[in-house]
């Protein structure tokens, strides 16, 4: 759900009203005209707004992100701006450094944007192809999976444990993500499974 | 927390120790400042560094890291002695007046039962005395020497403030002062709020520390109050979601757990988790576990869980040993007997201890598959960075996919914060290049392992081939889907076992945990998020912030779990007869025939204050202020030194760190002493980082471009560092260059005699990003956590320092 055109469409809107009608007032209506047609539009008044909470501490500071383009409607979205959102009971608008600074992460240069393959021994990374990657790990998965499953232990006991491949999850996924992460995970048998909780 | 940050304006007591929110959680720490403005509450900070929490504070003492048991326990002999106790709260909402067994017992730093050998108690002593009724036997009158009361005032009364002083560093006089702030706490009408973080957590007695300040509250009848509570404020953005979600070895969402090896079937599993009422007429929540764990094992394998095949339960996999935490499973990848690792948006090789290690273990994988927005050092292991990552690259033979993740602007789903508040949030920017969700991801792997396996057979395929799959495209469920599968919905009509009514019809969503049954006719993902996406929609997406009355509940803003209660253990915010204690901080209360007020209440509807306990998930239907065998190091905390400590355990000299904690053999000669490295290390966050992320962003790195160390004048001066100088710092395990900031913010300590100096490591720099090179704590840590969690003792360590020239370059 992109926001609803809200308080803040409406003060932006009001706030242009406001200058028009005062300028108009004073007897400035043809100076308006000329100011107006030189005047940069302001930034933002076209952009797309959509909720989101700071993805760094467990605050869950409310952020509003305004981009060109909307997602939504299947348009190419670019992140021109990100700050608080006055609405959220918690941080009411406000961000510390790190908040602050969240739209330069999203564009940080170190952002991964191709699969890359380091093989065996190699000084670099290659590009490779998602239908690449993604084969080579389901084969090494199964194979692994197969050669060192656990059926039952010595006692006979089905264990259904596998514990030479690990997964360790992250701390900034959505929970869908985590859910979908524990099926998978747990439906192949691995116990080597954990978060990053502790650190 | 059991309250949310919104709640901390109604405190009139914070005290923080173990954390340094004013830096690690600036816009939450914002409700302190409003407690102490418009409340006059008061701030108190006990830290081994003057941090910028500490700066605000109206009292602040220093501690040795490591020692915060000795100070707690101190501060729980202060008011017993001083009758700073709220009397009608340990008497009816604590277990004060159960009696302990006869046989247990405590000596030399040790409880009853310890196997040295095993590095293991039996706990078989550590319970109650239980009468013929099956009934735990009880004193009101707590005159009996073996009520947990009596055995409680023995076991802390050795904690003077003598003692404090010289275990601590802390100076007594300012020890006294703040016991004195705190029992003022004890009035019914006054509260305190302990908020922590990984200061706490990060010792081989973490959760002990935790339990320390947690008795500590209890007996100042200080939770589920307003303004009060047990505040963890967690480190990153979902983490409790992901532990919720049950994201770990041992763990089944909504803290379920997965059997043992011992659990041979279902009926032997269940039988361990029958939780009978250990007082008449207590609710003992958990007896309701099977409902809870039948319909995760239908949300797993669907029409596949019958009850013919104990619902799958077969199908889960069952452990030969505790956890296969992460620290295992390195210790495991050094001895060759791990071959594939994932890491979705973590960087073990910065996060993990004894960074050493951490590397030969990747260096043995077959294949290690890294997904991440970001490029991180774990990706780039097997790159040389000279000093900062010096590795053979020609020899190391891991293969390494680096896969491309969304962020969070680009995702959509729920995040749950510190307070339990599960937030939806939307996708506003295009991903970049060929970046992907990590829903995709998983689901290309998965659905690739299936087809391998319907076509080409292979080990126990069942779990895999029967696994729920039900989404309208298989390749990438939508986040809408899983959350309302995570919530749970009915198979079959669910009836009201008492009047034969229907409450939810087949196909429908559960609006409750309530709603849910043992007999597979309901699924959930994730018991305790029942509730959070029902028949009336996506409760995560609601964005009412009314709050009547300004209590500040929010209770239309998002979901909390459970069901979207927002104070844990609200009940006990009334007295006894339902009441409030503070009739200005009302919270919940008794009308003569049902609960309401501003929270929902943390109790059945209809339950009569007087006949049933507030703490209705413990069997005892009362909080326990001795945890039977519950925790693996004691039913009381006792004074433990850290693993690597300048002082040797006061009790017991020969007991190092915490007793069971788990250490590998390989380890052991990996310790270090303080003959050779005689200054105690401490990590920590700075305002402006967050972990190893925003080193990449230009912004943050321009704010704090530089890996530093934080040392005090009096040390500076004893070893020649100059402000702003080099340096070396090095311990058993490792070494890293920094440049020193000298400062008035970090005093050296006495303790029993000894001077105390502590080296601050901040801990955001890595060799990949935006920022300088540099390094992390992790290059100087032990591989040894905490006894009943397995987290890293990151916050008392060992190492030496000396002026350095700049760092050799490879």
């Amino acid at each position: 759900m992109n926001i609803d055109p809200s308080r803040r469409s409406f003060l932006r809107l009001a706030g242009a009203g406001v200058a028009a009608t005062s300028l108009g007032a004073m007897g400035f209506g043809a100076a308006e005209a000329a100011e107006a047609a030189h005047v940069r539009p302001f930034k933002l008044a076209t952009t797309t707004e959509t909720r989101n909470t700071c993805p760094y501490c467990s605050v869950a500071c409310g952020i509003i992100m305004y981009s060109r383009g909307d997602v939504k409607a299947g348009e190419t979205a670019e992140l021109m701006h990100i700050e608080g959102d006055a609405d959220h009971p918690t941080n009411r608008g406000t961000l510390c450094p790190k908040g602050a600074a969240l739209k330069d992460f999203v564009h940080a240069p170190t952002r991964l944007t191709h699969p890359r393959l380091r093989r065996a021994g190699s000084d670099q990374f290659e590009q490779v192809t998602w239908d690449e990657a993604l084969d080579k790990i389901a084969r090494a998965l199964k194979d692994d999976r197969d050669a060192n499953f656990i059926a039952t232990n010595d006692d006979g006991t089905p264990v259904n444990r596998w514990t030479t491949t690990g997964f360790l999850a992250a701390s900034a996924t959505t929970n869908e993500t985590a859910w979908l992460t524990y099926k998978t995970v747990r439906s192949m048998g691995i116990v080597g499974f954990d978060n990053q909780a502790r650190v | 927390m059991t309250n949310p940050w919104t709640d901390i304006k109604n405190t009139d007591l914070v005290i923080v120790m173990g954390g340094n929110a004013a830096e690690a959680h600036p816009c939450g720490f914002k409700w302190v400042t409003e407690a102490k403005a418009h409340r006059g509450a008061k701030l108190v900070v006990v830290d081994p560094r003057y941090t910028r929490t500490a700066s605000v504070a109206d009292y602040y003492a220093p501690i040795r890291p490591g020692t915060d048991i000795a100070f707690l326990m101190g501060v729980i002999r202060w008011c017993m002695e001083n009758d700073k106790v709220q009397w009608d709260y340990v008497r009816n909402y604590t277990n004060a007046s159960f009696l302990v067994r006869e046989d247990f017992g405590w000596q030399d730093g040790l409880f009853s039962g310890y196997d040295e050998e095993k590095r293991d108690f039996d706990k078989e002593s550590w319970d109650y005395q239980i009468g013929e009724d099956g009934f735990a036997l009880t004193d009101p009158t707590l005159q009996d020497p073996r009520c947990v009361w009596n055995m409680l005032k023995q076991h802390v009364d050795v904690y003077t403030p003598e003692f404090v002083e010289n275990i601590t560093g802390t100076p007594r006089d300012k020890f006294l002062d703040i016991c004195a702030m705190i029992g003022e706490c004890s009035a019914p009408d006054r509260t305190m709020t302990s908020m922590y973080a990984l200061g706490w957590t990060q010792h081989s007695k973490g959760a002990q520390n935790i339990r320390g300040m947690a008795m500590l509250q209890l007996i100042l009848g200080n939770i589920g109050v307003r303004g009060g509570g047990m505040n963890a404020l967690r480190g990153h953005s979902n983490i409790q979601g992901l532990t919720d979600i049950g994201l770990m070895s041992n763990l089944i969402p909504g803290y379920l757990n997965i059997p043992t090896e011992r659990e041979v079937d279902w009926q032997t599993y269940l039988s361990t988790r029958s939780f009978t009422p250990l007082r008449p007429g207590q609710t003992s929540y958990w007896q309701n576990y099977p409902k809870f764990m039948v319909s995760f094992l239908k949300a797993m394998w669907g029409d596949a869980a019958t009850e013919e095949n104990d619902w799958a339960f077969d199908y889960l996999p069952k452990l030969d040993v505790p956890a296969y935490d992460i620290m295992r499973m390195f210790e495991l990848m050094n001895n060759d007997r791990v071959n594939l690792y994932f890491c979705q948006g973590f960087n073990p090789l910065l996060s993990i201890p004894d960074r050493g290690k951490v590397t030969a273990g990747l260096s043995k994988l077959k294949m290690l598959v890294v997904m991440d927005p970001l490029s991180t050092e774990t990706s780039h292991f097997w790159q040389n960075h000279g000093a900062h990552n010096e590795v053979d690259t020609a020899s190391i033979q891991t293969e390494v996919l680096e896969l491309p993740t969304t962020c969070f602007a680009e995702d959509e789903g729920a995040l749950v914060n510190s307070g339990r508040w599960l937030q939806w949030h939307w996708p506003g920017a295009t991903p970049p290049g060929e970046a992907k969700h990590d829903t995709w991801i998983m689901a290309q792997i998965w659905t690739r392992v299936r087809e391998l396996y319907r076509t080409e057979g292979g080990a126990f395929p069942d779990p895999i081939l029967n696994l729920s799959w039900d989404y309208a495209d298989p390749g990438e469920p939508h986040p809408s889907e899983l959350a309302r599968e995570m919530n749970g919905r009915a198979l079959a009509d669910v009836t009201d076992p008492a009047t034969g009514a229907v409450v939810v019809q087949a196909g429908q969503q559960v609006s409750g945990f309530g709603q849910l049954r043992d007999d597979g006719t309901t699924m959930a993902g994730c018991w305790i998020y029942a509730g959070s996406w029902t028949e009336d929609g996506n409760m995560m997406a609601r964005r009412d912030n009314s709050d009547p009355d300004d209590v500040g509940m929010y209770l239309n803003w998002a979901f909390a779990w459970p069901a979207n209660r927002r104070v844990l253990y609200n009940r006990a915010s009334a007295d006894p007869q339902g009441q409030p204690w503070d009739a200005t901080r009302p919270l919940v209360q008794w009308d003569g025939t049902r609960w309401g007020g501003y929270d929902v209440p943390d109790i059945a509807p209809t339950a009569n204050p007087t006949e049933v306990g507030p703490f209705i998930m413990n069997q005892e239907g009362v909080s326990r202020l001795f945890t039977r065998g519950m925790m693996r190091d004691g039913p009381f905390p006792t004074h433990m030194e850290p693993f690597e400590s300048p002082m040797a355990n006061v009790f017991n000299p020969r007991m190092r760190g915490n007793p069971v904690a788990r250490v590998f053999e390989s380890d052991v000669a990996r310790l270090g002493d303080s003959s050779e490295f005689p200054f105690v290390a401490t990590s920590y966050r700075l305002t402006e980082h967050f972990h190893y992320w925003t080193k990449h962003n230009p912004v943050n790195a321009a704010l704090q471009p530089e890996f530093f160390v934080e040392i005090s004048e009096e040390l500076a001066a004893e070893r020649g560092i100059a402000k702003g100088g080099r340096v070396r710092v090095w311990g058993k395990r490792g070494q890293v260059w920094a440049k020193a900031v000298v400062t008035k913010r970090i005093r050296p300590m006495t303790c029993d005699g000894k001077t105390v100096h502590v080296v601050g490591i901040p801990l955001h720099w890595g060799f990949m990003g935006a920022a300088k090179k540099g390094w992390g704590p992790n290059s100087l840590t032990p591989f040894i956590g905490d006894a009943n969690t397995d987290t890293p003792e990151f916050k008392a360590f060992l190492v030496n320092i000396e002026p350095a020239a700049e760092e050799p370059v490879a």
